[in-house]
């Protein structure tokens, strides 16, 4: 009886000894533990998030109220300023990033184009922290000096633009989020015109249009999946964006109708808090927070991988 | 010709705004630079490598903890990310088969997605709520999540990019599957390999907010790794936000150090790459 088993004992030492099925094995485990600590993180999220589950349920992502002291917690401020701050940041980057990326796919040379892309690229390499240095002490003064005053005396008949010029505040956030966001949009979009078939562009041509009228009518809405992906990517970096933001946003967790009012962030709450939190609702609660902000960017990111995929795959095909 | 006219300036027109945007968003790059090296470089003297920070009021100092505290929770990202990364990357582009593999891949997009704050919330649970204290490991575990992603991915795309009929030729002249990945196509794609690593070291040297409630900070030397451990990008963002001018000089000179470095991480990480490829060619 003892034969057989020695036997197929033999064989898979003699098979590890080869190494390929313990290669195998090794670098599974390692692939896998990329997945188990992914599905670990969510359990994790889920477990320290159950207090203020269980306490306020749904209505905490409506509560308007943050006071760690009464235990009264609720997301709605944070969720506003972290969704306006992010769409005041694609408002200004979208137009300019298609834009540049336009003219690095359509008219630059294949050289300065490449050199453009290169620098546009370490600009999205620029650490958060530095951005948020920058922006306090040169943004900030700018803002609170001049542009603000400015557009209350101008735009000041709109609530959008009203109370004192801070220099911390919604606006100042969007705009360094701007600037940190458009590295991506260009980056992307400029992939995605470069796959457009040449044959679009010359037909568009050959009827007469002009390079305009060819690049906007017929190339751009060729590669639009790829470059709302890259909006969709550079809205999910915005809405996690940490540092630069808690360093220039106010915070102030109300809701001001007015985007030179100072607000709050999830990501920024989450930072400022986190530390001090104490006993046991407190830290659940930001913890929470932490689990929306990943939902949300989770299900951003899967639609922007979605779209890119699609366009390049559509432009490679009929090359 | 009106028509004509028209048609011709709003092409003249778009096509300058297209030019003006590529401007503007090229030289905030240089901007940025600008401001950093000229406040930065008025700040930065010897002691800014040599000293540790003083209390406010007292002027001069360093960040000299700061530095090592970076390098030492980098080393263990990088201790732990890189491996990881490799051997799974090799895992994906050799062994895998097709559904699993895909589940991973998904996974590690995922993970290169998730907000880095929430990183750190995760770090915080799984290391320092056991240990009971915030620590240089940490800090590093929370880096090497956000650098395993980057590993895997680039460390899968450069293998796949060797043409079979290298393996095909290896594995004809008798050698194990194992020998064959290890001896002839990671080396033949080491280059694109290394740049993906580079990539990752330069993507978390900045990171900041894994390291809030991981590494905590530290205005002393940390003695052991289990100590809150003081790291450049944390360290800026405290003095930034302090009240006192000589603590806003120190930040815009670790500013500066640490953009030159994560810049030239980039740089040599495309050298390499472009390297890489130029052998390969010739």
């Amino acid at each position: 009886m003892a034969a057989p088993q020695r036997s197929a004992a033999r064989k898979f030492v003699k098979r590890l000894q080869d190494g390929d099925q313990a290669a195998h094995l090794i670098t599974l485990i390692f692939a896998a533990s990329v997945f188990l600590v992914t599905v670990f993180l969510i359990y994790e999220l889920w477990i320290h998030s159950s207090a203020s589950r269980a306490k306020f349920g749904l209505a905490f992502l409506f509560a308007k109220s943050w006071d760690p002291v009464a235990e009264q917690f609720g997301a709605l401020p944070f969720i506003y300023g972290t969704v306006l701050t992010s769409v005041l940041a694609l408002i200004i980057s979208v137009p300019l990033g298609v834009g540049a990326a336009i003219f690095l796919s359509e008219l630059a040379p294949p050289r300065l184009s490449n050199t453009c892309t290169f620098l546009v690229e370490l600009l999205a390499a620029v650490p958060s922290v530095i951005y948020g240095l920058l922006a306090i002490f040169t943004l900030v003064p700018l803002m609170r000096q001049y542009v603000e005053p400015f557009l209350k005396k101008t735009l000041g008949f709109l609530p959008l633009f009203t109370g004192p010029a801070y220099g911390f505040g919604y606006l100042t956030a969007g705009l360094i989020l701007a600037v940190m966001t458009f590295p991506f949009i260009i980056s992307i979009s400029r992939e995605s015109l470069l796959a457009v078939p040449r044959e679009q562009r010359e037909a568009a041509l050959a009827l007469g249009a002009t390079k305009w009228e060819s690049t906007w009518q017929v190339v751009v809405p060729f590669a639009r999946l790829g470059i709302i992906g890259s909006i969709f990517l550079a809205l999910a970096r915005a809405l996690g964006e940490t540092m630069a933001v808690t360093m220039v946003i106010g915070n102030d967790p109300s809701i001001h109708a007015s985007l030179l009012a100072p607000g709050y962030t999830i990501a920024a709450i989450i930072a400022n808090e986190f530390n001090e939190a104490t006993g046991n609702l407190h830290p659940a609660a930001l913890v929470e927070l932490g689990l929306v902000l990943f939902l949300i960017t989770m299900i951003l990111n899967a639609a922007a991988q979605l779209l890119i995929v699609a366009t390049t795959k559509k432009g490679s095909i009929q090359d | 010709m009106g028509r004509t006219r028209r048609r011709n300036m709003l092409n003249n027109v778009m096509l300058a705004l297209t030019g003006v945007c590529t401007f503007v968003t090229v030289s905030i790059l240089f901007v940025i630079l600008g401001f950093l090296v000229w406040n930065g470089f008025r700040s930065l003297d010897w002691n800014f490598f040599t000293k540790l920070p003083l209390s406010p009021g007292e002027t001069g100092g360093g960040l000299a903890n700061a530095i090592v505290g970076s390098g030492i929770t980098i080393l263990i990202a990088v201790l732990i990310g890189v491996p990881v990364g490799f051997l799974g990357g090799v895992y994906l582009a050799e062994f895998g088969g097709k559904t699993f593999p895909m589940f991973v891949r998904y996974t590690a997009d995922l993970l290169n997605g998730v907000p880095s704050i929430v990183i750190g919330i995760f770090a915080w649970t799984v290391v320092v709520v056991p240990m009971h204290t915030f620590s240089a490991w940490a800090g590093g575990f929370a880096l090497s999540l956000m650098m395993i992603p980057i590993g895997l991915r680039s460390t899968e795309q450069f293998l796949r990019s060797i043409p079979n009929s290298l393996r095909e030729a290896s594995l004809a002249l008798g050698a194990t599957k194992t020998r064959t990945i290890f001896t002839v196509i990671v080396p033949a794609a080491r280059q694109g390999i290394l740049t993906g690593m580079i990539l990752g070291v330069a993507r978390i040297a900045g990171e900041t907010a894994p390291l809030l409630f991981t590494s905590l900070n530290n205005q002393y030397w940390s003695e052991k790794l289990t100590e809150p451990t003081a790291t450049l990008p944390v360290m800026i963002y405290k003095l930034a936000i302090s009240p006192y001018d000589d603590w806003h000089r120190q930040a815009w000179a670790a500013g500066l150090v640490l953009l030159g470095l994560v810049l030239i991480a980039n740089i040599a990480a495309r050298w390499v790459l472009a390297r890489g490829t130029a052998v390969q060619r010739g």
